[in-house]
C-alpha cells in the first residue's frame, strides 16, 4: 500500500512545493525593498492578463514540453539527458538547411520536412553519447554536457563561416522565405472567429507539442517499446533476464529523446525567428530538466509544468521591464521553483506522509 | 535474589513501521549460558526485533533489561558497551585488511596503530585458545573461506567483551560441515557462560542448537519453549499458524528423452575470472534435476547461460537442437522462444520489476508475445485478464493485477513468476532458489507446481542452496564446487552427509 494517495502525490506535493517556493520568492522581493503583491499581479497580468501575455507563455510553454518530454523519455530509461541544449541547437540547423535549401511550395510541406529534419539533426546529436554509454559505458551525463559545448561551437563556427550571408555582419543564417512562415495562433484562431495578439510567437507548434503529449505516453505505456524502455530504466538486471538488450534500449530511448529536443526548433526557429540565430534555444534545454522533474516524467505532468515555466518566463520578463527588480533576481525565483519542484520533492512528502498516516490511524 | 538475573529480558517490545506493526507487545526471557533460538517466516519480526536489541531501531514501547539492570540502547555502541555482540547474515568485514586489522577496526585505543596492534594480538590469541577458535591473526580476509571468517565475526564481537552473542541466519552460506563446525563453537562458547541468540527459519538447527525457543508469527511471539518438548512439526505449525507438510509429496520420476544436454560448459565473468569450468550435463523430460552447492560456486552462472544472459564456450542443446551462447539468438527472448522457461534466483533484482504492478509484470519477458499485442499498441486488457486467471490458479494474495509487486509478500511475488514461467508450458524449466525468502505456506504450493510439471514430462533444473530442498525435490542431484561437478547422485539413494562432502570440495 502506498503511504500517500495517488492524487495527494501528484497534485499536493507539487502544489506545496510551489506554494513554499512562492513565499520564498516573496520574501526576497520584499528583501530587496519591493512590493511582492504588486509584483504577482505585474507577472500575472503580463503573462496571462493579455492575449499577448499569452501568446508569449504559450511560445515558451511550447520549448519547454519539448524538451521536458525529451528529458522524461530518457529518464524512464534511467538516462539522464541533460544535452537537450545542444540537441535543440543542432536540431536548429535541421530546421535552417531544411527551409533554406528547398524551394517549398506551402508551409505545411516544410513544416513535415522541417520537424523531419529537426528530430533527425536532434537525435543525431544524441546518439553519439548513446553510443559512448550503451558499449563504452562513458557517463551520459559528462558526455550530453560536453556536447551542449560542442554544439554550440559548431553552431558558431558554420553560421559565421557556412551560412552567414555575404555582406551581413550577423553571425546567423538568412531569412527563411515567406513560403515557410508558420501560422500563429493569431492566424489560427481567427479562422474561428477569435481575436489573438498578432504580435504574440506562439504559433501551430504548440499544437504539435501537444500532440508529442500524446505520442509520447502512447509510447511509454501502451507499446511494448516503451514498456521495454519503463523496464529497463527501472532495473537493469530484471531487463537482461526478460531478453531486452541494454545496448538497443539506450540508443532508441536517447534517439527518441534528442529528436523530441530537437523538435523544439521549429518553435523557436521556424515558428519565431524565422532565420536561425547564436543562442537561439536560450536555455530551454535546461528549464526541461526541471519541467521533467516537477511533471514526474509523465506526458501530463510535464505539460502543466511547461505551462507554469511559460509563465515564469513571461511574468519575469515584465517584471524586469516595467519594475527595479533586477534581470538576475527574475532568475533567482525561478531558481527557486526549480529547487521545491525538483530538488526538495522529500522535503514536502515526508512531513505530509506524516500527516496521512495520522490521517489514517485516526479513521482506522 | 536467589534465581540468576536473565541476561537479556525484553518487556513489552513493540515497534511500527507506518501502518505496519512488526513487533507487537514481545517479551522474552534469556537465561545466561543458554542458547536461545528465535525461529519465524521472513516478515515475521525477528530482525526488526535483533535491529532493537542492537541499536538500529528504537522501540516505540517497551523496556530492555540486561542482566537485570534496565538498559537504554539508542545506538550500537551502546549496545557494545552493554556487552551485545553481533554476528550479521553479511559479514561486516574489510576483505584487504588482516584478521587482526578487522578486529581492532573501530576498537583502537590511541591514535597510533603500532601498539594497539600488539595489545590486540596477545588479547587475540588468549580469546582463541580460550574458545577453540583458531584463526591465523595475519591472514588476509579475502583470503579465508566464509566459515573461518564468520569465526572472525565473532572473534570481532568478542574482543569487544560481548557477552551475549547474536547471530542472525549463520548457516545461510555455510556447507553443512562448517555449520556443525559453528555448532561446536557456540556450545563451547555456552560452557564458558556466554548467551547466545541464534536467529534462524531453519527447523533442524533449532532442534539440534538450542536449549529453548521462540516463534514469532506477524510480529508476535507465539511461543516460547523448551527445544527438548518440541518437535519440528509443532514448530512449524507454530511459525505458520496451521499444520505444514514438511516432504514434497511426489511419485518416483519416469525419466524420458534428453531435453537438455551440456557439454564441456565454460564460462568467464566480466571480471575475467571462469566460474564454470567445463561441466557436463543431462536434463531428462519428467525429472528434476537439482544443482547442490554453496553460493557463489557457479550454479548462478549456468542458469545465466541457459536462461540467455551471459556468454559461454561449450556446447548446449535443447531437444537435440544447439542453443546460441554467444551470437545474436543467445538472449533471455530467443530461449523463451525455444520453449526455456526460467524462475531466476533473485527474483525481486531479475525476475519482477518491483514498482510494476502484477499485470505487467506477468507480461515480463513475453511483453512481444502476439497474445499481448493490438495492432502496434499493447493490449493491456487482454495481459490483465491473464493475470487474474494466473492469479486465481496460483493462489496468489491478494488477487489484484493492479497492486504493485513490492506490495505482495516474497511468497506470493514468487507465485506471479511461476505463474508466468509454468503456464507458458516450457520444454525446460530453470528455477533458482525457488523458496529462498518464501514463507513455509507458500513453500509447499511452489514445490507442488514444479513437481505437477515434472509429471507432465517437463524436464527441470533446479538449483538451491537448500540442500533439504534438493533432496526433498529433485530426483536427481548433481553438486556443483568451484565451477565443477564434484559428482551426480540419484536423491534416494544419497543424504545430506555425502552431499555435503561433495560440496566441500571432498572426494567424489
Amino acid at each position: 500500500m502506498d503511504v500517500i494517495p495517488k492524487w495527494a502525490e501528484v497534485i499536493l506535493v507539487p502544489l506545496i512545493s510551489l506554494i513554499l517556493a512562492a513565499i520564498l520568492s516573496a520574501l526576497v522581493i520584499l528583501a530587496i525593498g519591493e512590493d511582492p503583491v504588486a509584483a504577482v499581479n505585474l507577472m500575472v497580468t503580463g503573462a496571462l492578463g493579455s492575449t499577448y501575455g499569452w501568446g508569449y507563455t504559450l511560445y515558451y510553454a511550447t520549448n519547454f514540453l519539448f524538451t521536458g518530454l525529451a528529458v522524461s523519455v530518457a529518464f524512464h530509461a534511467g538516462l539522464f539527458n541533460i544535452g537537450g541544449e545542444g540537441q535543440a541547437m543542432l536540431g536548429g540547423l535541421g530546421v535552417a538547411l531544411a527551409c533554406l535549401l528547398i524551394p517549398w511550395p506551402h508551409w505545411t510541406i516544410a513544416l513535415l520536412a522541417a520537424t523531419v529534419m529537426a528530430g533527425l539533426f536532434g537525435a543525431a546529436w544524441a546518439a553519439i553519447p548513446a553510443f559512448l554509454q550503451a558499449k563504452r559505458g562513458s557517463h551520459i551525463v559528462i558526455t550530453t554536457i560536453m556536447f551542449n559545448f560542442i554544439a554550440a561551437a559548431v553552431l558558431n563556427y558554420i553560421l559565421v563561416n557556412v551560412m552567414r550571408p555575404p555582406g551581413s555582419m550577423d553571425p546567423a543564417s538568412a531569412r527563411f522565405p515567406e513560403a515557410v512562415h508558420l501560422p500563429t495562433l493569431h492566424d489560427i484562431l481567427g479562422v474561428v472567429g477569435i481575436s489573438f495578439s498578432k504580435a504574440a510567437p506562439a504559433n501551430i507548434t504548440f499544437l504539435i507539442a501537444i500532440a508529442a503529449c500524446f505520442l509520447v505516453w502512447l509510447l511509454l505505456w501502451r507499446t511494448w517499446l516503451g514498456y521495454e524502455i519503463r523496464s529497463y530504466g527501472k532495473s537493469e538486471p530484471a531487463a537482461k533476464y526478460a531478453g531486452i538488450s541494454p545496448v538497443a534500449i539506450t540508443m532508441i530511448a536517447m534517439l527518441i529523446s534528442g529528436a523530441l529536443a530537437g523538435m523544439m526548433a521549429i518553435n523557436n526557429v521556424m515558428g519565431e525567428a524565422e532565420r536561425l540565430v547564436l543562442n537561439a534555444v536560450e536555455g530551454a534545454g535546461f528549464i526541461g530538466i526541471a519541467v521533467a522533474l516537477m511533471g514526474r516524467s509523465h506526458p501530463f505532468g510535464v505539460f502543466l509544468a511547461a505551462i507554469l515555466f511559460g509563465f515564469l518566463y513571461q511574468g519575469g520578463a515584465e517584471l524586469a521591464l516595467w519594475t527595479s527588480i533586477p534581470r538576475e533576481l527574475i532568475v533567482v525565483i525561478q531558481a527557486l521553483v526549480i529547487l521545491f519542484t525538483g530538488a526538495l520533492d522529500n522535503m514536502v512528502r515526508m512531513p505530509l506522509e506524516k500527516l496521512f498516516l495520522m490521517l489514517r490511524r485516526r479513521d482506522a | 535474589m536467589a534465581e540468576t538475573a536473565p541476561a537479556i529480558e525484553l518487556k513489552g517490545i513493540s515497534k511500527a513501521f507506518g501502518p505496519v506493526q512488526a513487533n507487537k507487545d514481545i517479551s522474552i526471557r534469556v537465561m545466561p549460558g543458554t542458547i536461545h533460538g528465535i525461529i519465524g517466516e521472513n516478515g515475521a519480526g525477528k530482525s526488526t526485533l535483533m535491529s532493537i536489541l542492537y541499536g538500529f531501531y528504537k522501540a516505540d514501547k517497551g523496556e530492555i533489561f540486561i542482566a537485570g539492570q534496565k538498559t537504554e540502547i539508542p545506538d550500537s555502541q551502546a549496545a557494545i558497551s552493554a556487552g551485545i555482540g553481533m554476528v550479521f547474515q553479511h559479514f561486516k568485514l574489510v576483505e584487504n585488511f588482516t584478521v587482526l586489522e578487522n578486529i581492532i577496526l573501530g576498537a583502537e585505543d590511541g591514535g597510533l596503530l603500532r601498539p594497539s596492534l600488539a595489545k590486540a594480538r596477545k588479547s587475540l590469541l588468549e580469546l582463541e585458545q580460550e574458545y577453540g577458535l583458531n584463526v591465523d591473526p595475519d591472514a588476509v580476509i579475502e583470503d579465508l573461506g566464509v566459515g573461518m571468517q564468520q569465526r572472525v565475526e565473532i572473534l570481532k564481537a568478542l574482543y569487544r567483551k560481548a557477552d551475549i552473542l547474536i547471530l542472525d541466519e549463520p548457516t545461510g552460506v555455510l556447507t553443512p560441515a562448517e555449520a556443525d563446525q559453528l555448532f561446536r563453537i557456540l556450545d563451547r562458547l555456552r560452557e564458558e557462560g556466554k548467551t547466545i541468540i541464534l536467529i534462524t527459519h531453519k527447523l533442524r538447527e533449532i532442534m539440534e542448537a538450542t536449549d529453548t525457543v521462540s516463534v514469532m508469527r506477524r510480529g508476535e511471539m507465539t511461543a516460547t519453549v523448551k527445544t527438548s518438548d518440541t518437535s519440528p512439526a509443532e514448530l512449524a505449525e507454530l511459525m505458520v499458524g496451521r499444520k505444514v507438510l514438511l516432504r514434497v509429496d511426489k511419485k518416483p520420476a519416469t525419466p524420458g528423452d534428453v531435453v537438455l544436454d551440456i557439454k564441456g560448459l565454460r564460462v568467464v565473468d566480466e571480471q575475467k575470472v571462469e566460474r564454470v569450468k567445463g561441466i557436463d550435463l543431462q536434463v531428462r523430460a519428467g525429472e528434476i534435476v537439482g544443482i547442490a552447492g554453496v553460493a557463489g560456486n557457479g550454479q548462478s552462472e549456468l542458469l545465466e547461460v541457459l536462461g540467455g544472459y551471459a556468454k559461454a564456450t561449450g556446447s548446449v542443446s535443447l531437444n537435440g537442437e544447439a542453443l546460441d551462447l554467444t551470437g545474436k539468438e543467445a538472449d533471455g527472448r530467443s530461449r523463451r522462444k525455444r520453449g526455456i522457461g526460467h524462475v531466476p534466483e533473485d527474483r525481486q533484482r531479475e525476475g519482477l520489476i518491483m514498482d510494476f504492478s502484477a499485470w505487467e509484470n506477468t507480461a515480463f519477458g513475453y511483453h512481444r508475445s502476439e497474445a499481448y499485442q493490438s495492432g502496434l499498441l499493447l493490449n493491456n486488457a487482454a495481459i490483465r485478464d491473464d493475470t487474474a486467471g494466473k492469479m486465481e490458479r496460483f493462489d496468489v494474495r491478494p488477487p489484484n493485477p493492479a497492486l504493485a509487486a513490492k506490495s505482495f509478500s516474497g511468497g506470493n511475488q514468487q507465485k506471479v513468476v511461476l505463474a508466468r514461467e509454468i503456464e507458458r508450458n516450457p520444454e525446460l524449466l530453470l528455477v533458482g532458489q525457488p523458496t529462498r525468502g518464501v514463507d513455509i505456506g507458500a513453500i509447499e504450493f511452489i514445490h507442488q507446481q514444479i513437481v505437477a510439471l515434472r509429471d507432465q514430462g517437463k524436464a527441470i533444473l533446479l538449483v538451491s542452496v537448500e540442500l533439504e530442498e534438493i533432496l526433498a525435490l529433485a530426483d536427481r542431484v548433481a553438486v556443483m564446487f568451484d565451477g565443477h561437478i564434484m559428482g551426480e547422485r540419484q536423491s534416494a539413494e544419497t543424504d545430506e552427509k555425502e552431499l555435503g562432502l561433495l560440496m566441500a570440495g571432498v572426494g567424489s
